[in-house]
């Protein structure tokens, strides 16, 4: 428990401070001018919330004891318009300025939260595919959502809140100074005793408020996988076990959720509480300096203690519980508002992905002697343009689609190679099959192919030129790649197929499709290519989801093309219709292909046998059958693939 | 609806009398508080004109005591209304997650297509989060700061019946412009929300589809999608925020004024009638009072927001919760499953009432005890819909089904469903060991028991490769088996149910062909008198059916052996042919072995 303590606050403490330093100066940075005018809005207002005392001490020296005394009210008067006019110019100021901060912070914390989306949702789109392998979806999604929200939390209300405390509890210790010294030693009392016991209670209530979101989060995930396997458990009859299982992770909830709100409900009304405690102390203290006649001691000098300060005094201890009473409901927010900050540090701190290539793919031209000229217009022609450092000159290269493995050596990470020696030659127009099981690195050489990894030893050439020295952008756009999963967007089917070449025209894509035979399916659609597609396109097949994602490498016209298990999940009729699309697609393109069922590869130019990242066996369909090998043992089904 | 959540308080009904009940001891402590604080001050006052006999020590006393006193009560108090309306709310929102969770256990499998995975999901999470923060705020803060607000304006009418008319006056100007700002950002919130939603699908479709956003070169695209869509959020979300950030000056506002008016009304008073001055203690009580008045009516108007909000989660709950199950274990049920024997007669089937088109029309069937039956036909042609019928995971819309002579309705279901075992096509293993998993089919297996079923369905193979063996532990959702390890595994699992019917949807999908036939064959030679129903893709998992039945759009479209099928049969022939176009060759070199 103690050690517990210990981990909680020792360590963290100056983390703490450093990403809230971090946290300012970012915020800073995007508005830097109108947080300054924020800040000395709040001390205006702060101030002014707290003058309340002070003209309250006023009223009653300058206006009621006179009055009660026997002055004369045409005396009186002009001091009273003269404080109560003071009074009202002070509080028309002070709701100027605090409506001002208030709409600027609004403004602020929603304008800083964009930017902060905005500089995540860059950053997130430039790391590397490293990152989202080795990160869950759930956790990068909930740094856009929990940990946003938590953060809006943070700066739109526990930032200003703890300010305005901040400035006004120095107002009030000034204040104090200038009428009382033995009063305000009794109100620190109090303050000292409302902090410990906010403290106490405050970071109980955190401890127990994450242990709930912890709490949370359990239930979350089972609920899910039991809503998930609802018809498995009615398949079982399984629903009792189901519902004892469930109210043991229910009752866990429960208990935290319990003890974490306790503190919360119990924090207000214990420091409220307190501060009537302050507040009965200093009536009690006042009325026992009265009682004794001692003599008033304050920075100004002895004097007599008034009545007027008395009441001043019993309300500026009011106004110290309620500040500390505002700043303590604040702890959670801020607790769970910086952790929410820290992961998207962590995001934005991720290393972006490298690229040092410098070979760009452009239009181009070639005349009948094989002349290359680059060009601005769309030509049909693609080529590399390959400026040398040596002597500034630039040559081109025909983009054709030549792709080369040599000696290609590659592990996700450094310890544990998984592709060991892979050579692969592919020439334009031909087409290379993967086959192995899951694991053997069929999809890890693609990974290669488009350099969402890089390789640990060997090379690839790519028409001749190292793929290291092509810019990733041009190395991707020239290749088209169908995976499995289809992952289309929201938005009509049209969009969806453009996706693959932003200026398409309609007719390009409706081409793209007819290519890829979805147009059938597609003009069948009571709204045909203005079909919406939601979420993750749920409302069509699974087979006209895989055609759509097939329209859309189409209509980008790659020289090369990966295909990456895209017909696995498709029933065996739908495959026919996808294979016709696939096969017009492949037509006159180098073609890397991973397929599970073997029918659909036989016709490649070369199949390559992985195992354990090393490719044992290569050859057309016929020369591996004819070897009886390992192939041959796959196809007759006397192996199996997993 | 209330009535239906509140059946869900239950043993928390104390909790959540006794919070309301502390927190109004310590209202009444709280208002009663500043008035004997006024009286103390009036005592002790220097320059009062009534305290001519000086200041007792005695006055002293007991004024603190009772003070004292009075600041323990209400610290007890509102620490136990505090800690009881915790345990309260957390109970209450206990009960209505048990309660949904054990109403949807109940479900039907139509009760189940109903709701998305993911809707009951919220609906048991944030939802109940929703309402249990909205209860907590009504059994405490909704009762305290109407006693708040009626409590201290009664006192401070006691003290100063002038100046208490300005905070009559300045609690409608207040409440009117709050629940203006409610009014007014409430369609701004519930449109902001939708937009925000769609934002966030973007991200995840960008984190699902990172690969084809890389290699599209789409991230530029991407961006600038984000930042419009992040732009359009903003612009709602700073408009209503901007709009709520009118509160904070008006209640300044009202405060101040109210300062204002009770420094002037007080001067006013004492020029008038020095003999009865306004002095420092009615000034201060009465300040205490504003403030106290004013930010209960604050208060409230965040309780108020707060219940709008849980509303709309508390609808979706008792949505889930009023959603009964209509299909249910009859009285007197039948608790012995005779045999095998299956028969539909004149069955039909509709998903909904309202659907115009039957799912399942017109079928007659008769298949015997210990036959194996295939179904083949393509996608949308009913297969699923017709085997549901067997274990009753639906009922009939028209005709009925008979298992061992047996009308299913008159069955008890636990007998029915043990006995008719059901491997789903869409199948999921649990977070668990493989014997956790096992044991669904029956939950005291030996170690014996579960080997048996596992070389049955060719999955002992396998288990024995890994280094804990039936001990492996299985993440959630099966992630670190593969397709057709799990296939084997939920075979398995229901063939442990010791079945007279076992149904096989498309359960071997993604299991080679060899193992296939070797699971067929172990059944054949192992289990020959339970009724096996495989529907498939392939024809080579059917073909040695001794009934082969292909459906088309929702009928029976032939029923026969693979001969008669292949000799009569257009499209049995069409799926035959197009497997079996290039693998023919090879197929039967396969046969040799």
């Amino acid at each position: 428990m103690s050690k517990q303590n210990m981990a909680m606050q020792g360590k963290p403490k100056i983390h703490t401070f450093k990403l809230l330093g971090r946290l300012l100066s970012y915020l800073f940075h995007y508005y830097k001018l109108r947080l300054i005018a924020v800040f000395i809005c709040i001390m205006i207002t702060a101030a002014a919330g707290i003058s309340s005392s002070v003209f309250l001490n006023l009223v009653i020296q300058q206006i009621i004891d006179p009055l009660r005394g026997g002055a004369a009210w045409e005396e009186i008067r002009s001091d009273l318009i003269l404080i109560i006019g003071g009074m009202g110019l002070m509080y028309i100021i002070a709701l100027a300025a605090s409506f001002f901060y208030n709409q600027t912070m609004a403004v602020v914390t929603q304008g800083f939260l964009r930017h902060v989306r905005n500089d995540m949702f860059a950053r997130m789109e430039s790391l590397p595919i490293r990152y989202f392998d080795t990160h869950t979806h759930g956790d990068i999604m909930s740094t856009y959502t929990n940990d946003t929200d938590a953060l809006r939390q943070l700066i739109s209300m526990s930032i200003p809140q703890v300010y305005y405390s901040i400035v006004a509890s120095l107002v009030l210790f000034v204040i104090m100074l200038l009428m009382s010294l033995w009063l305000m030693f009794v109100v620190f009392f109090g303050v000292a005793l409302m902090a410990v016991v906010a403290k106490y209670v405050g970071s109980r209530s955190a401890r127990y408020f994450i242990r709930q979101q912890e709490a949370i989060g359990k239930t979350e995930g089972y609920v899910e996988e039991m809503m998930g396997g609802q018809k498995v458990i009615k398949v079982f009859c399984h629903e009792e076990r189901a519902k004892e299982d469930f109210d043991k992770i229910n009752d866990q909830l429960c208990d935290a959720s319990d003890k974490a709100n306790a503190y919360g409900n119990i924090l207000m009304p214990a420091v409220m509480n307190i501060g009537h405690f302050a507040f009965v102390l200093v009536a009690i203290v006042a009325g026992l300096l009265v009682l004794f006649g001692a003599e008033n001691f304050s920075v100004t000098g002895w004097g007599v203690l008034t009545g007027a300060t008395i009441a001043t005094f019993l309300n500026m201890s009011r106004q110290f519980s309620l500040n500390i009473g505002q700043v303590s409901m604040q702890i959670n927010s801020v607790v769970m508002g910086l952790a929410g900050a820290g992961r998207i540090f962590e995001l934005l701190d991720e290393q972006p992905e490298q690229d040092e290539g410098y070979v760009t793919l452009v239009n181009a031209k070639i005349d009948g002697d094989g002349n290359i000229t680059e060009c601005a217009e769309r030509t049909g022609k693609w080529a590399w343009r390959h400026p040398h450092q040596a002597d500034g000159s630039v040559t081109y290269t025909e983009l054709k689609g030549d792709i080369r493995l040599l000696d290609v050596d590659f592990g996700y990470v450094p310890e544990k190679i998984v592709l060991h020696n892979v050579s692969i030659y592919a020439k334009p127009g031909q087409k290379i099959a993967f086959v192995g099981a899951t694991g053997a690195g069929k999809t890890t050489i693609t990974n290669l192919l488009n350099r969402f990894y890089d390789i640990a030893d060997g090379k690839i050439r790519y028409d001749g030129i190292n793929i290291n020295k092509i810019k990733k952008a041009d190395l991707r756009r020239s290749m088209g790649i169908v995976l499995q999963d289809t992952n289309l967007f929201t938005g009509t089917i049209m969009e969806n197929i453009r996706y693959g070449k932003l200026d398409a025209t309609d007719e390009e894509c409706i081409e793209a499709a007819k290519l890829a035979n979805a147009h059938d399916f597609i003009t069948r659609l009571p709204e045909g290519y203005n079909t919406v597609l939601r979420h993750e396109a749920s409302n069509l097949s699974q087979g006209q989801r895989q055609l759509i994602s097939i329209a859309r490498a189409a209509v980008a016209d790659p020289p090369v093309m990966i295909l990456d298990e895209a017909t696995s999940s498709i029933d065996t009729r739908t495959e026919a219709l996808v294979q016709k699309g696939m096969d017009a697609l492949m037509q006159g393109r180098t073609v890397f292909v991973i397929a599970h069922r073997l029918s659909t590869i036989q016709n490649s130019d070369a199949i390559m046998v992985l195992d354990h990242g090393r490719i044992i066996e290569r050859g057309s369909h016929d020369q591996l059958i004819a070897q009886k090998g390992v192939y041959y043992q796959l196809y007759t089904g006397a192996f199996e693939l997993e | 609806m209330i009535r239906t959540l509140a059946k869900s308080v239950r043993e928390y009904k104390k909790p959540s009398i006794l919070s309301p009940i502390f927190v109004s001891i310590e209202v009444i402590l709280e208002c009663l508080m500043p008035l004997v604080i006024m009286q103390f001050i009036g005592k002790i006052n220097p320059s009062d004109s009534a305290s001519t006999e000086g200041v007792q020590m005695s006055t002293i006393l007991i004024y603190g005591g009772i003070l004292i006193g009075m600041a323990l009560l209400s610290l007890a108090s509102g620490t136990l209304s505090g800690r009881f309306a915790a345990r309260a709310s957390a109970g209450f929102a206990k009960n209505l997650r048990k309660d949904m969770y054990y109403a949807i256990q109940d479900y039907s499998f139509s009760n189940i297509d109903k709701f998305s995975t993911s809707s009951l999901v919220t609906r048991q999470t944030t939802d109940v989060t929703n309402v249990q923060m909205a209860y907590m705020m009504i059994i405490r803060v909704a009762i305290r700061c109407p006693l708040m607000l009626i409590f201290s304006l009664a006192m401070a009418f006691t003290v100063n019946v002038t100046i208490s008319w300005i905070f009559v006056a300045l609690v409608p100007v207040l409440a009117a412009v709050l629940v203006v700002v409610i009014i007014k950002t409430h369609p701004i919130f519930v449109r902001v929300f939708n937009k925000y939603d769609n934002m966030n699908r973007s991200v995840r479709e960008n984190i699902k589809g990172i690969r084809v956003v890389k290699s599209f070169v789409r991230e530029d695209f991407e961006k600038q999608k984000f930042e419009n869509a992040s732009e359009d959020v903003c612009k709602d979300f700073t408009l209503a925020e901007r709009i709520m950030a009118v509160n904070a000056p008006v209640m300044q506002f009202c405060i101040w004024l109210s300062f204002l008016l009770i420094f002037l009304i007080a001067s006013l008073l004492t020029a008038h009638n020095p003999a009865n001055p306004v002095g420092e203690e009615k000034l201060t009580v009465l300040i205490m009072y504003a403030s106290q008045i004013l930010s209960a009516v604050m208060q409230l108007s965040m309780v108020l927001v707060m219940i709008i909000i849980a509303r709309t989660s508390a609808e979706r709950i008792v949505e889930v919760l009023k959603e009964k199950s209509n299909i249910i274990s009859p009285e007197n049920a039948v608790k012995e499953v005779k045999n095998g024997d299956i028969l539909f007669e004149n069955v039909s089937f509709k998903y909904s009432k309202n659907a115009e088109k039957f799912a399942l029309e017109g079928v007659n069937l008769h298949i015997k005890s210990g036959q194996t039956i295939g179904i083949l036909g393509g996608t949308g042609a009913s297969k699923s819909t017709l085997v549901n019928l067997i274990p009753r995971l639906y009922d009939t819309t028209e005709g009925a089904v008979y298992v061992g002579g047996v009308n299913v309705k008159d069955y008890d279901l636990e007998t029915l469903r043990n006995k008719v075992a059901m491997v789903l096509q869409k199948n999921v293993l649990f977070s668990g060991t493989i014997k956790d998993n096992l044991r669904w089919g029956k939950e005291d297996a030996t170690d014996e028991e579960m080997l048996r079923v596992c070389k049955l369905a060719c999955a002992d193979d396998f288990i024995q490769a890994f280094p804990d063996k039936y001990d492996t532990y299985i993440e959630q959702g099966g992630t670190n088996v593969s397709g057709g390890q799990k296939q084997r595994l939920c075979i398995a699992r229901a063939l442990l149910k010791d079945p007279k019917v076992l149904i096989l949807d498309d359960s071997t999908s993604a299991v080679d062909t060899k193992t296939d036939a070797m699971i067929r064959k172990s059944f054949r030679e192992e289990i020959p008198n339970v009724t096996k129903i495989i529907i498939a893709q392939r024809v080579s998992s059917v073909q040695d059916a001794d009934q082969i039945i292909v459906m088309d759009g929702g009928k029976i479209n032939a029923v026969g052996t693979h001969e008669e099928l292949l000799a009569s049969n257009e499209i049995y022939r069409e799926v035959y042919y197009s497997q079996n176009k290039v693998s023919s060759a090879t197929e039967g070199g396969a046969a040799h072995e």
